[in-house]
């Protein structure tokens, strides 16, 4: 290991996605319910109600314990951890201690040299989530705080990595790979907000050990992470201490700032469970039947479909975007795979991010067939382009929805046939417009080709192939040399 | 279901209620117009339930406890919450945030406890049943001080659910009564799997007392009748089981050597535990109101210090104590060793005797303030902490007097042969009555 | 032996108040606990404990919540269908 060396180990919190909570029958749809809806006396902590178990929750955790390749202890309980706050509404928050549902297992993850490494994992194990808490008031009115309790109940899922990972990018990879994971197997729903939250454990090698707490989105990891390296690094080359400590990362600014808290130096008084009875599940786990998972998507990706390494990653790096491009390809597999792995890979997700659209709203035909036509080569890929963000941009705008067929005809972007008059006068007229470019042409500077090329191509909407444009414009360009 | 109304306002001169119900519907059921009081920490909906404290004061409970339910199906009239110890944390419901309960055998006396509210209203003829709870002893210390009947079922034969926790794997909700046939017959009711409590059994009681010990064999415990027995209470048990030997049973004398460490074992169990299941109390979701102007810590440590008394602070610090970092192995894990032991202890006598008696308590009641020390209170549960600690029944039935005071037969079983205890008791009352 | 600054840092543990007045008396009666508890050092052995009803679960069904106004029922302060609590600093 070098010197400096980033030591980096992940606490990854994701929110199991059944239908009631993890103890009691109330529903975990509350997200566009008004506060305290989705409660009852169990999640509510009333005096005097019992947790009762998921079935669900625990079979959902199974399969994430297996795909990971864990071993499923013979015996696991449930514990209290004892602590008062006032989301925790029964001040203990039933999780799994010294005997967890799962121990050891790994994930596979890109590293940072190129390459796959294994990131060894800790343990796994179940626990409710607590309510929710929302800060109000000021210094003069008086601060107190309002508590949601429709999140008190919801099943979490807890993976502990081991400290393998060697930077905030590998944390990264690792954080998504445990995401595509989760959404393969179906117990995991990214998209609802805050069903992740991640603790980070980051040293430089020989130094003391920082927890950053509490992060809710996979971008936030690196950014905290790497705010961290830099902070932890600058101190040292001060020569001063790495204090051993927890701090909490601040979205919005990037940094992360200490926590001088009490809960820092909590005794959690953990015990068993009294009204939970211990779980002999390790019997099930060869019941369990795996769909198909990343790796083996991605492989059979370049297998099946010839895609690159890239871009097999790339989009089996989303179930959504994995299962959307299968349904493209469907059809005709063998000839449209390529095309469709490059636009859907290097175009529309890039596309789609910058409306911050979300791709269940792209319509699957639709697409389907502008790669159809591309593949045709009846209009050039900026034609392409250009379609695809007219589609996209009538969906997000919820406009009527022209097939691509419709928007090339209404926007004239079919490639002419042979007929080279009209770029020939598109030539004529940007060279005319730009005598300066021209000058500059002699002169060999060689911007200037590119300005008429792009002059060019404005005045033709981008019909023109741009590599034939190329080509007529300096045929036009030296004969104007005389 | 057709509703009907009984009307409760007795004369309660022991304070042995904390809630009346002065119009209680009831319907048709095995209990139909029976007057059934049901002790404060148990869950009524729309019936204020404090558990004898100020923390809870004003809390009405949005549900039932599953016996309540029970209860109220098989057509009883709920007419009113019972004073308590306060959560359960006493022998003489002299811990009681809202004054104690007299005996009605001697108004100087203490009913005993936690559950002494509900052994006075029987035994004052306020009622006829009654529910308590028993987690060291809670219904059978006040049935042997009052002179009643009372039974803590086998560990998970009836839900816990709705009843407020004080030590979840040792305490029962359980039936008190004037004779063993009532106390049977709200266990009937009572008794039986609970979806929501996930450490019952699905064992119903459908029982009717048999008064029959012929051929049964009845262990008597040195330890019972040890040093801290009063003689007088030892000899007129020892009647007692000279007259189940009349009826037909024989006695075995034995010897339950993990009783040197039960109390210990129960002390530290149910003080780790209502350490923590009391610590909910904060203000916030109920309760007498958390100052909103208190940082929050602030504002939860006066709740709690203004809300408990005394002794509930006192065994929330012990568990808090038992529990916390480096202590854990040394008190805890060792009592649930210690527990095990017992039941170890229990087993291996019940492949021999079918029964263990023994007195209920070591004394009769004390007076009112007699036991101020908690340590030489603990020590008057010795006798009834082991069937806790194991898990079994064991029932309290009169069986004499000493000083005018009545004097508690304890009989235990094995686990799940509540029947065969109730037979026994059954069969005592019947001869003796 | 525990001192009356263990029962302080014991009552900051449990976030519970003891009343200064009540403070000697709690660490005496405490000690006296205490001792008592000790007997348990001699217990021996690691007895596994009896795990007889294990994989006790239900299905993912969901049940009727409460309705808010009895969540809300029995708090003393709330805003907006929010539970009011003291803020922690």
């Amino acid at each position: 290991m070098a010197e400096d060396q980033v030591i980096v180990g992940l606490e990854v919190h994701c929110q199991l996605d059944t239908k009631s909570k993890l103890f009691c029958g109330c529903s975990t749809d509350y997200r566009s319910d008004g506060p305290n809806t989705h409660v009852c006396p169990v999640c509510l902590g009333l005096p005097g109600a019992m947790p009762v178990l998921n079935k669900q929750s625990i079979e959902y955790a199974m399969k994430v314990a297996k795909a990971l390749n864990c071993t499923v202890l013979h015996e696991s309980e449930f514990s209290r951890k004892n602590y008062f706050y006032p989301d925790l509404d029964k001040a203990y928050q039933i999780t799994q201690y010294d005997k967890p549902l799962a121990e050891g297992g790994y994930l596979e993850i890109e590293s940072d040299e190129g390459g796959e490494k294994r990131v060894q994992l800790t343990r796994i194990h179940v626990e409710e989530d607590p309510g929710r808490l929302v800060h109000m008031g000021n210094a003069e009115r008086g601060k107190y705080s309002l508590v949601d309790y429709n999140r008190a109940g919801i099943p979490l899922i807890e993976i502990v990595s081991e400290p393998d990972m060697r930077s905030p990018k590998e944390a990264r990879k690792f954080l998504n790979k445990l995401r595509a994971t989760l959404e393969y197997l179906s117990v995991f729903d990214s998209e609802k907000e805050g069903s992740l939250r991640v603790d980070a454990n980051i040293s430089i090698k020989g130094n003391e050990r920082v927890e950053v707490k509490n992060i809710t989105s996979y971008k936030g990891v690196e950014k905290a992470l790497t705010y961290e390296v830099t902070r932890q690094k600058n101190l040292i080359r001060r020569g001063q201490r790495i204090e051993r400590e927890t701090r909490h990362f601040i979205e919005s600014t990037g940094i992360t700032q200490s926590s001088r808290s009490k809960e820092q130096e909590h005794d959690y008084r953990y015990f068993p469970e009294p009204d939970l009875r211990p779980l002999h599940v390790q019997s099930w786990v060869e019941g369990i039947v795996l769909p198909e998972l990343p790796d083996a998507r991605r492989e059979r990706f370049i297998t099946q479909y010839g895609c690159s390494l890239n871009h097999a990653r790339t989009l089996t790096g989303e179930l959504k975007l994995a299962d959307f491009f299968e349904k493209v390809v469907v059809a005709d597999p063998k000839g449209l795979s390529t095309l469709a792995a490059t636009w859907i890979a290097d175009t529309l997700i890039g596309e789609l991010n910058y409306r911050s659209m979300n791709l269940d709203i792209v319509n699957v035909a639709g697409f389907t067939e502008l790669i159809g036509i591309l593949k045709m080569g009846t209009i050039t890929d900026k034609s392409g382009i250009e379609v695809l963000r007219v589609m996209l941009d009538q969906r997000m705008k919820n406009e009527p929805a022209e097939t691509p067929a419709a928007i090339i005809s209404r926007l004239n972007l079919a490639k002419t046939a042979g007929d080279n008059s009209a770029i020939i006068t598109a030539i004529e007229e940007a060279i005319t417009e730009n005598p300066k470019a021209l000058e500059d042409y002699r002169a060999g500077k060689g911007g200037a080709l590119n300005f008429l090329v792009g002059q060019t191509m404005k005045k033709t909407r981008g019909k023109a192939d741009p590599g034939e444009l190329n080509q007529m414009l300096v045929e036009a360009l030296k004969k104007k040399e005389a | 279901m057709e509703a009907h109304e009984l009307s409760f306002e007795p004369d309660d001169p022991y304070n042995a209620f904390l809630a009346v119900c002065k119009k209680a519907s009831y319907g048709k059921g095995k209990l139909a117009g029976i007057a059934v009081a049901v002790k404060d920490n148990i869950s009524t909906r729309g019936i204020e339930t404090t558990c004898a404290s100020k923390i809870l004061k004003g809390y009405v409970p949005p549900y039932d406890a599953h016996a309540v339910e029970l209860l109220r199906q098989s057509g009883a009239a709920i007419v009113g919450k019972t004073n308590m110890d306060e959560f359960g944390m006493g022998t003489t419901t002299e811990n009681s945030a809202f004054g104690p309960t007299l005996n009605p055998c001697d108004t100087s006396r203490v009913p005993g406890g936690s559950s002494g509210g509900s052994a006075a209203a029987v035994a004052g003829n306020m009622v006829r049943m009654a529910l308590g709870t028993d987690t060291g002893g809670s219904i059978r210390c006040p049935a042997a001080f009052c002179g009643i009947v009372g039974l803590k079922p086998t560990y998970g034969r009836v839900s816990r659910y709705g009843l407020i926790a004080y030590a979840n794997s040792l305490e029962q909700i359980g039936p008190m009564g004037r004779n063993v046939s009532d106390v049977s017959t709200l266990l009937q009711v009572i008794a039986g799997k609970d979806r929501r409590d996930s450490t019952t059994y699905d064992r119903p009681y459908t029982h009717t007392p048999v008064a029959d010990v012929k051929g049964l064999k009845i262990g008597i415990p040195q330890e019972y009748f040890g040093e801290g027995v009063d003689p007088k209470v030892a000899g007129v048990v020892k009647t007692a089981i000279s007259r189940l030997k009349e009826l037909g049973a024989t006695t075995v004398p034995c010897s339950v050597p993990s009783m040197k460490f039960a109390l210990a074992a129960y002390y530290v169990t149910c003080t780790c535990e209502a350490s923590s299941n009391l610590a909910r109390f904060d203000g916030v979701r109920y309760g007498p109101a958390a100052d909103i102007k208190k940082s929050w810590h602030d504002a939860y440590r006066e709740v709690r210090r203004a809300g408990f008394g005394a002794e509930v602070r006192r065994r929330i610090m012990l568990g808090t104590f038992a529990l916390s970092s480096g202590y854990y192995g040394k008190y805890y894990s060792k009592a649930q060793v210690a527990r095990e032991n017992v039941k170890a202890d229990f087993a291996r006598l019940f492949s021999d005797v079918d029964l263990i008696a023994g007195p209920t308590m070591p004394t009769i009641a004390f007076r009112l303030k007699e036991k101020s020390d908690p340590l030489s209170m603990y020590l008057s549960d010795i006798l009834t902490v082991p069937a806790n600690l194991a898990g079994i029944p064991a029932i309290s039935v009169p069986c004499g007097k000493v000083d005018s005071m009545p004097v508690g037969l304890q009989i235990m079983g094995r686990p799940f042969e509540d029947e065969r205890v109730i037979d026994t008791a059954y069969a005592y009352e019947q001869a003796v009555r | 032996m525990v001192t009356e600054k263990d029962v302080e840092h014991i009552a900051e543990l449990a976030d519970i108040g003891i009343n200064t007045d009540e403070m000697g008396t709690f660490t005496h009666q405490f000690n006296a606990i205490l001792n008592y508890f000790d007997v348990l050092d001699q217990v021996n052995g690691d007895t596994t404990v009896t795990r007889d009803l294990t994989n006790i679960m239900r299905e993912d069904v969901v049940e009727p919540s409460l309705p808010r106004d009895e969540v809300l029922r029995n708090a003393a302060a709330q805003e907006d269908g929010f539970i009011k609590a003291p803020r922690v600093m």
